[in-house]
């Protein structure tokens, strides 16, 4: 695959000895790449470091060939929407979205509101905007001077949950409707998976792995990819034996991928927490280690003893 | 429910009527009683009248470029380059603000007149056989306003500063505006209103300004020094139209003003985060602006450390010498142990302390009506609790000495001039826009879900009051509380007014300690009054 962004070896060492990098990537043209980490994982300053407000001190950003890594961020021609969207509050929503924009671009900029379904809000104060609204015209902002990359930092962290999973949807068509290519910045599992075609998982400054979302999920490669996207068991040594390990290899297991059954790894339900299609059992073995096991919401009562048994592991 | 509503309107409308008739009524009055043909005329035709409102108006406007041209720079400088010693040098810039005005003109007599310091060194390193210079006229008056009135500029510009969100800029430069375009497009419109409030603070006081006019102007007349002088000179009522024009002049710039500040747009979008201060990169350019800022500092502290050095020189010692030949501590010896001398001190204190005592209890009577019981007329509340921030001090104390020296208790006016009720009623007007401010915006913040606990846990009134209200409502009422009673302990423009010898202040005595030569004694009163006012600042301005 040939790199449209080419990230390569970049590197950002901080005064307190925190270091984020190297880190390399190779995104493709109109592609949308989620960073997903943990808070201090270091992935705002990878995007910081693309967009250049964040000087690199090794390493090199290039897009479509052209190296930008010693371009300042005004020529860098990068989009950003900003996590508190950065909206001028003393400009109105049409003058906020020409701001990028050379001269008087009055057709470009109902363009761009036309793209993010506000059409006609030109004379609009932007604090009269809900915060959806709002986040739409700081994405139509980033739009409008048709920059080459798209760079999003946690852009839907100040919606509550109710909006978020519909923006989320809007912005994946949204940006999938202009074919820019776009780096997003994330915390949280599923809104990378549901926005990006590929996750990039970036832990303590490194990048742990880099895949489609259930390449992630089905195949982790190390212990902090597997327990950090989605849930998951994690059984060692006796346990793990049980429930088909050879050695003293680490086995990890998804809730779904456990069920009852006669024989297996023995314990005792201690909780069920029913979620309507189905319900996620505690079970707590001989060893007092607890697990999760999603199954029917009648497979199991508490305080029943149970075997269980594993139909797809991870072994790390 | 609808009895206590009905109380707390009465209530309002009485806080009203007091605050009118202590803010309104005087000016009225005088309004009234300017509308004297011979005065009207006298006003109009004599040249000298026109020199000294125009005077004022240009000294003020020259004033506001002054103190913003030293004050933007400044304010930039150390909110957003770091170097060593800038936050111990960037809270000694806002020193100024710190010396009531008389102390600080007199400190710069004492360095930069002609026969201070500086100028003696000179003479005397160069065999001149006069002074160098004389710090006279409207270039002094300058001088001194430039001084002391970029502080405002400058904290202002800082507090604006220091509320930007950095994601503005980078978004302005995402969207590819460079240095220029970012700070004229975001930055400037983004702190127009910390400009717009530095500029109208700055030309209010350049207008009210009163003891470097008084000291240095010499020949050169701007208003406040004009009515005085009017009034001194027993002509009344032209004194009365005089303080009218400056009134309307002041009334006029605040409206022209006003309007260029535009709508409060900046309504907070997100948690913003400041810009860091940048490291200066360049070991060279580094040592310069460290060398830079001391060397200002130094500068900006002189006339303190002056007046101090002034004050420890006795009687008579100092004549012709570029440093003193004797220093001891004579003239605070004198200061508290003549009783002559030491009363104006005790006057000052407890003048100013009656009359800030007051000041908190009325703010805190509106901020309660105002605030909580929403009443009818609290808008009127309001605008009354600010107008004496809006006018010169010279035209209260010309209300006040018109209406209160006649004896008419129908028309609510009673003799108090000459009395000592007369110069607190002053002061206490001064005060009332500082504790005002401070304890309604402290109001507001405070959330009445916390007086609803208070009450739902069994809490009386007295006990909200004193264990949840007033603990919440303590940094703004300390504020407001400090800034009142350092106004009124430096006082002179209502003071050279409505003192009589009995209750002269100490701002009174300082200048007749000056007329006698005694400039010791005139430091150290400097001195004291300048420490008193920092130690009650330095206390409420501690969160």
């Amino acid at each position: 695959m040939s790199g449209f962004l080419r990230i390569q070896a970049i590197e950002k060492r901080w005064r307190d000895g925190v270091t984020v990098g190297p880190i390399s990537l190779d995104i493709a043209q109109g592609e949308i790449l989620s960073l997903l980490g943990p808070s201090g994982s270091g992935k705002t300053t990878m995007l910081r470091l693309l967009a250049g407000f964040e000087s690199a001190d090794g390493g090199r950003v290039a897009v479509a060939g052209e190296d930008v890594t010693a371009v300042p961020p005004a020529q860098r021609r990068f989009g950003m929407v900003f996590q508190h969207y950065a909206l001028f509050p003393h400009l109105d929503v049409g003058e906020n979205v020409g701001f990028g924009l050379q001269g008087r671009a009055n057709q470009k900029v109902s363009e761009a509101l036309a793209l993010v379904d506000l059409a006609g809000y030109e004379k609009r104060k932007v604090h009269e905007l809900s915060g959806g609204q709002q986040q739409r015209v700081a994405l139509a902002r980033a739009l409008a001077p048709e920059p080459r990359v798209l760079l999003l930092d946690e852009p839907l962290s100040n919606l509550d949950p109710a909006l978020r999973e519909r923006t989320r949807h809007e912005l994946r068509e949204v940006i999938k409707r202009v074919g820019i290519t776009t780096v997003f910045v994330t915390h949280e599992q599923e809104e990378a998976f549901d926005l990006g075609d590929r996750i990039a998982v970036i832990n303590q400054g490194r990048l742990e792995q880099v895949g489609a979302p259930d390449e992630l999920y089905e195949h982790p490669v190390n212990l902090f990819v597997a327990t950090f996207v989605g849930r998951a068991n994690v059984f060692r040594g006796k346990a793990a034996r049980a429930l088909g390990a050879n050695g003293n290899g680490v086995l990890v297991v998804r809730p779904e991928r456990l069920r009852f059954a006669g024989a297996g790894l023995p314990g005792v339900v201690r909780e069920r927490r029913y979620i309507g299609a189905a319900a996620f059992f505690v079970v707590e073995d001989d060893e007092h280690e607890r697990f999760e096991v999603l199954a029917e919401p009648d497979a199991a009562k508490v305080g029943e003893r149970v075997y269980v048994e594993a139909t797809r592991v991870i072994a790390l | 429910m609808t009895v206590r509503l009905r109380r707390s309107e009465i209530a309002a409308a009485a806080l009203m009527l007091l605050l009118a008739w202590l803010v309104i009524y005087p000016i009225l009055i005088v309004g009234a009683e300017a509308a004297h043909p011979t005065a009207l005329r006298d006003f109009l035709t004599r040249p000298g009248e026109w020199a000294a409102l125009w005077a004022s108006v240009w000294i003020s406007l020259v004033s506001v470029i002054l103190a913003a041209a030293i004050g933007i720079p400044l304010a930039f400088l150390f909110e957003w380059f770091d170097f060593p010693g800038r936050k111990t040098l960037g809270a000694l810039i806002a020193l100024p603000v710190v010396l009531p005005p008389l102390v600080g003109v007199i400190a710069f007599l004492f360095l930069y007149g002609e026969s201070g310091f500086v100028a003696r060194a000179i003479q005397s390193l160069l065999h001149l056989q006069n002074a160098p210079w004389r710090l006279q006229g409207a270039a002094a008056i300058l001088l001194v306003h430039a001084y002391s009135m970029y502080v405002y500029f400058y904290l202002f510009t800082r507090a604006g500063l220091a509320k930007l969100d950095v994601s503005m800029l980078e978004a302005a430069q995402a969207l590819g505006a460079d240095r220029r375009a970012t700070l004229w497009r975001v930055i400037v419109p983004l702190l127009r209103p910390s400009l717009v409030g530095a500029a109208m603070l700055t030309f209010m006081t350049a207008l009210g300004s009163f003891s470097a006019p008084y000291i240095f102007g010499g020949g050169f007349r701007v208003m406040t020094t004009q009515i005085v002088a009017t009034k001194l000179n027993g002509d009344l009522p032209l004194a009365m139209v005089e303080t009218v024009a400056l009134a309307l002049v002041a009334v006029a710039g605040l409206v022209i003003l006003r309007r260029t500040e535009g709508d409060d747009i900046l309504v907070a979008l997100g948690k913003g985060i400041a810009p860091r201060p940048r490291p200066i990169q360049r070991a060279g350019v580094r040592r310069l602006a460290t060398i830079a800022g001391w060397a200002l500092a130094v500068l900006l502290l002189l006339p303190h450390l002056t007046l101090i050095l002034v004050s420890l020189v006795p009687y008579g010692a100092w004549t012709t010498e570029i440093l003193p030949p004797v220093i001891n501590l004579d003239n605070y010896r004198r200061l508290f142990s003549e009783p002559e001398r030491l009363r104006p001190m005790w006057n000052s204190l407890w003048m100013a302390s009656v009359s800030t005592a007051v000041a908190v209890a009325l703010a805190l009577a509106a901020g309660w009506l105002v605030v909580r019981r929403r009443v009818a007329l609290r808008r009127a509340i309001e605008a009354l609790l600010a107008l004496p921030w809006a006018l010169p001090g010279t035209v209260f104390a010309i209300a006040l000495a018109i209406t209160f020296s006649v004896h008419a208790p129908l028309q609510l006016r009673f003799v108090l001039v000459g009395t000592a009720v007369i110069l607190p009623l002053a002061y206490l007007v001064r005060g009332l826009p500082l504790t005002g401010r401070g304890i309604l915006a402290a109001y507001r913040q405070l959330d009445p879900s916390l007086e609803e606990a208070a009450a739902s846990l069994g809490a009386g009134r007295w006990r909200t009051l004193t264990r949840v209200t007033l603990p919440q409502l303590k940094p703004g009422l300390a504020a407001g509380a400090s800034l009142a009673f350092v106004a009124g302990l430096g006082d002179i423009v209502a003071s050279i007014v409505l003192y009589t010898y009995e209750t002269r202040p100490v701002s009174i005595e300082i200048l007749s300690s000056l007329r006698l030569a005694e400039t010791g004694v005139a430091a150290a009163f400097g001195v004291v009054v300048m420490l008193v006012s920092a130690v009650v600042l330095g206390v409420g301005a501690r969160r």
